[in-house]
């Protein structure tokens, strides 16, 4: 088990009162909610604090906390010979358990030697977690496994992190923010309290090729100058397949050419459209006839392409 | 390791939920839950028989809510403060990333 300095922290002296506690998670939980902050790594700090704060607050965990001694953060430690005692005689294994579950199941058990509190239901945690989604899984729908690390008790009493898997249905037609609850999969409740909820937040993934915009999809589509000039038909990919569009002649770069229906469905299945956003390209290398050819073309056309407004002296 | 299939709810705007359904989920009282609707952050879709009812959708703002009044214990107008706020965020992040879509790279 990894030891965490909670007071560092929150950056306060061990010796610091209830009211210092506070007013020390109140700063950070500003800074690092996630909600409002932009630092990428906000979430783990915010939890981070929430934690230290979780237990500092409780008369109890901090007293069981404190009881540990200070170690550096980070540093593998085995807790105390009377706390093992909570979980069952003779020497338990630490290797694999949460500093947080373990203070938090040490107060349980405190409490209820005293049986103090002890039938009050409390409710289990809600948990969160994200799941990414490729476009084609939101485009065609889905099942996917997620695996969440889930607290559970062992025959001892002692709390451990288990993986479990969930099988997960992707509807079709699912937006980025978009919320799946799932009952009771989050922590245990107490004294017959309920389980809390398992939420996973679809998150989709940037692809290499397609932005989406709501429904509405956006592709970069490269021609070259003689197919913008004299117009063509070219194979576009969607994401059901390679589609044929027609390039009218004299399309600039920029222009947008609408694929209607070719974008992502919404969940009545009805689906936007994709936009292909004209790119003109020229060959990085000319061959000799390629470069006589547009010379030729130099020389003869009268198209300028600035028509910025005289400019004055 | 073995894999679970189970019950999933989808939290979207087709499906309806009761009020003691977004109280029991969110963890907010029903008198939270009525200052806020009173507040129009929380807006019910529909009432019948003086029931009201939401969007499923709606459980996503409701569970905020509670984890900010926990989080910073936050009285309801503290609370509709910052979720309207929270929701300009959200509205202008969007509108960035879908004009940033619009844009060739």
């Amino acid at each position: 088990m990894k030891y965490i300095d909670y007071y560092d922290v929150l950056g306060v002296p061990r010796d610091a009162s209830q009211e210092d506690i506070k007013k020390a998670y109140r700063k950070l939980a500003h800074q690092y909610h996630p909600d409002v902050s932009k630092d990428p790594d906000a979430e783990r700090k915010f939890k981070e604090v929430a934690e230290a704060y979780a237990t500092l607050k409780d008369p109890e965990k901090r007293a069981a906390f404190d009881n540990l001694g200070r170690h550096p953060s980070g540093e593998e430690f085995v807790p105390p010979h009377q706390w093992q005692q909570h979980f069952q005689e003779g020497s338990a294994d630490f290797s694999d358990v949460d500093l947080a579950d373990l203070l938090a199941a040490f107060a349980a058990a405190q409490r209820a030697d005293r049986q103090e509190r002890s039938r009050m239901a409390v409710n289990g945690q809600d948990f969160e977690t994200s799941m990414p989604v490729t476009l084609e899984q939101a485009y065609s729908g889905a099942e996917a496994d997620l695996t969440i690390s889930v607290l559970e008790e062992d025959e001892r009493g002692m709390p451990r992190r288990v993986p479990k898997t969930y099988r997960i249905r992707i509807p079709k037609g699912v937006s980025d923010g978009q919320r799946l609850r799932l009952p009771q999969k989050g922590g245990p409740g107490f004294n017959g309290g309920r389980p809390g909820d398992l939420y996973v937040r679809m998150q989709l993934q940037p692809h290499p090729i397609f932005r989406a915009s709501n429904r509405d999809l956006y592709i970069d589509l490269p021609l070259a100058p003689w197919e913008a000039a004299l117009g063509a038909t070219v194979e576009v990919p969607t994401l059901g397949g390679l589609v044929e569009l027609r390039i009218p002649e004299g399309t600039v770069a920029g222009r947008k050419l609408r694929l209607s229906g070719r974008g992502l469905p919404d969940a009545s299945g009805k689906h936007g459209d994709l936009y292909a956003i004209a790119k003109i390209d020229i060959p990085s290398k000319l061959s000799a006839r390629e470069r006589e050819l547009f010379q030729q073309l130099a020389a003869e056309s009268r198209f300028n392409p600035r028509s910025f407004p005289e400019a004055r002296s | 390791m073995t894999t679970t299939i189970t019950e999933s709810v989808w939290l979207n705007t087709s499906d309806i939920c009761s009020f003691d359904h977004v109280i029991e989920v969110s963890g907010l009282s029903a008198d939270e839950l009525h200052e806020l609707i009173d507040m129009g952050i929380i807006q019910p879709s529909s009432s019948k028989a003086n029931a009201l009812f939401f969007r499923m959708e709606c459980i996503v703002i409701a569970r905020k809510a509670r984890q900010l009044r926990d989080d910073f214990e936050l009285d309801t107008r503290g609370l509709a403060l910052a979720l309207s706020l929270l929701r300009k965020m959200d509205e202008l992040e969007s509108e960035i990333a879908q004009l940033r879509a619009r844009l060739m790279r």
